[in-house]
């Protein structure tokens, strides 16, 4: 563990020791702020008219801004997260320090878990970006923290499937352009795969819906923790995972 | 402690490494030596786990870096032909952070850290990051890296490469006083290095081993034939045909001439000294002798021999061994 735990510092160091970090940080920050703004501004609309009715019931806020400004940021995340990963193990190779850590007491899984941990904390970092903007909810009205601390648990699961086959990309090439172009791609594959699924047959469409990673985001904004949910997005992860230390090691066989 | 045997390594069509075995001895510093490209990197990638062998086994420390890696890793340090520096990092974060990964104890990561700088004196680049090293401080940080653990085996691919003469002696000097304690495998093409540092000497030549010997041995070997170099000054009389006639002598040939002064090389029965006989001679006529010294083959000289020889005599396999691209996964 402290082996895993050495190599995610590293990682994490690594990021904030280059550019890295802070454009990633500072875009989706941006985005994030922006997007917030947007939704803040429809959900006042929203409200001044439920109340110019004479509605009852106030607009609740978890379901009138906040899940829908966590669903529409997840986007920002397909743009993101190829920049994260793309140097997790293209840039080893491309410098040859992998033959320090290959050569190094590890295991493989150590070193691909360190990975994973260290794309994983600078993830964290980028939403907790977005904790004063709901912070400030807090202090204005009177949201529910479940559901958000659900959704953030939900986010941090979505963001571990993309990290986890970005790193797989990256272990695949020494070119970090080829690495971000193609993990760019298949995020946006699996974003958009159930797309067509209404055209399927009912157990086409079923697997196509199963297969789209955002579907299973939608319960989690809701406050609700599903098995289904849970088991779809820690077996994406471990396959991700699974993959990058099965690319490893052929490229060891290869040389 | 390293135990090489039947290796051989391919890359697709390519055989870079062809049957190789040999053997190291707790406290041995074994040079490999080879040209460009003759699978000593390959060798090395093997013996520290990074990459398997197609065949054959290897055993570092006891443990087969195959069947038990994580074991055999503990006790192997390895500087790569680049050093594996991570730009961004300073020296000492750097050298932390490979303390943490080769599993040096939190307690003695300080006193290791510092023991290791001072011995391969980097003490003063400590904060810089290794990006603005110039290449003798990368390769020095490499080799403190590969050091930080205190390993059995030590595994050095090129260490003096980019080294100014200064820093290469103090390099050889480091290396010769790890010896004893450490059990290492240096690779080089420079020839008076291995003569040097090292105990025994393993040529290798298009992934096959040609010669395993001491580097004295080895002289002696392939020298065969003793050879006086003698220069005369013999005022106008038949030098060479007196030198061929003293017994002992087997041949002589002219290999300068200026006016009266010539210079022969003279060659002899291997192991029969003839210089008093040939200094008696040349006194007694009343010549000049100018100058009289045993012409000793330089590593260089073995080496090319050996490895001509080996060129020479076909093996009975096919020509698959080409010349492997060494570097070909940087």
């Amino acid at each position: 563990m402290s082996n895993v735990l050495a190599i995610a510092h590293k990682e994490l160091k690594g990021y904030f020791a280059s550019p890295i970090a802070y454009v990633v940080i500072g875009l989706y920050a941006i985005m994030f702020g922006y997007f917030f703004y947007a939704l803040l501004l429809y959900f006042d609309r929203q409200s001044m008219q439920m109340a110019g009715l004479g509605g009852a019931q106030p607009v609740n806020v978890n379901e009138g801004l906040i899940r829908p400004v966590f669903l529409n940021t997840t986007v920002i995340f397909l743009f993101i997260l190829p920049m994260v990963t793309m140097r997790t193990y293209s840039e080893e190779k491309r410098s040859g320090t992998i033959e320090l850590l290959l050569t190094a007491p590890l295991t493989d899984f150590q070193i691909i878990a360190g990975k994973f941990l260290g794309a994983m904390g600078l993830y964290a970092a980028m939403l907790a970006v977005t904790i004063p903007h709901i912070a400030a909810l807090f202090w204005l009205g009177n949201p529910e923290w479940i559901p958000i601390v659900v959704t953030y648990l939900g986010l941090l699961l979505m963001g571990g499937c993309f990290i986890s086959v970005g790193l797989f990309i990256s272990s695949l090439t020494k070119n970090q352009i080829v690495a971000v172009m193609a993990t760019f791609t298949v995020f946006l594959m699996l974003w958009v795969i159930n797309w067509i699924a209404s055209f399927m047959g009912p157990r086409a469409q079923d697997v196509l819906n199963y297969l789209s990673i955002t579907d299973h985001l939608d319960d989690f904004t809701r406050g609700v923790i599903d098995t289904k949910h849970l088991v779809y997005y820690i077996s994406f992860i471990s396959f991700g995972l699974y993959l990058t230390m099965r690319s490893v090691d052929t490229e060891r066989w290869r040389g | 402690m390293i135990e090489v045997q039947h290796l051989t390594k391919r890359y697709g069509p390519v055989t870079a490494v062809d049957d190789v075995s040999f053997k190291a001895e707790r406290g041995e510093i074994l040079g490999f030596l080879g040209p460009n490209g003759a699978g000593k990197t390959t060798t090395m990638r093997v013996l520290t786990g990074y990459m398997p062998a197609t065949d054959g086994k290897a055993i570092v420390a006891g443990y087969d870096v195959l069947e038990q890696p994580v074991e055999a890793k503990r006790r192997t340090g390895y500087l790569p032909e680049t050093p594996p520096l991570y730009p961004d990092m300073t020296v000492f974060d750097y050298l932390t952070f490979c303390a943490r990964i080769k599993g040096v104890p939190r307690s003695e990561r300080a006193t290791r850290l510092r023991n290791v700088m001072e011995r391969t004196q980097i003490a003063d680049v400590a904060k810089r990051h290794c990006a603005k090293l110039s290449k003798g401080y990368r390769q020095r940080v490499g080799l403190a890296q590969a050091l930080l653990h205190n390993p059995e085996v030590l595994i050095l691919d090129e260490p003096t490469a980019g080294l100014d003469p200064k820093q290469i002696i103090e390099t050889r000097r480091l290396i010769k006083g790890l010896g004893g304690d450490h059990t290492i495998i240096l690779s080089t093409h420079i020839l008076p290095e291995v003569s040097q540092t090292c105990n025994r000497i393993v040529i290798i030549n298009k992934g096959r081993v040609v010669a395993v010997d001491t580097p004295d041995n080895l002289t002696a070997r392939l020298r065969g034939s003793e050879t006086l170099y003698v220069q005369v000054d013999a005022m106008g009389a038949d030098a060479e045909g007196m030198l061929s006639s003293i017994p002992g002598v087997t041949r002589v040939s002219t290999s300068d001439r200026r006016d009266s002064i010539a210079g022969f090389e003279v060659d002899s029965d291997s192991g029969r000294d003839v210089r008093r006989e040939l200094a008696a001679a040349i006194v007694n006529r009343g010549w000049g002798l100018l100058e009289l010294r045993p012409m000793r083959m330089g590593l260089e000289e073995i080496f090319l021999k050996v490895i001509t020889e080996d060129a020479a005599v076909p093996e009975t396999a096919p020509e698959t061994s080409q010349t492997a691209p060494e570097a070909s996964h940087e």
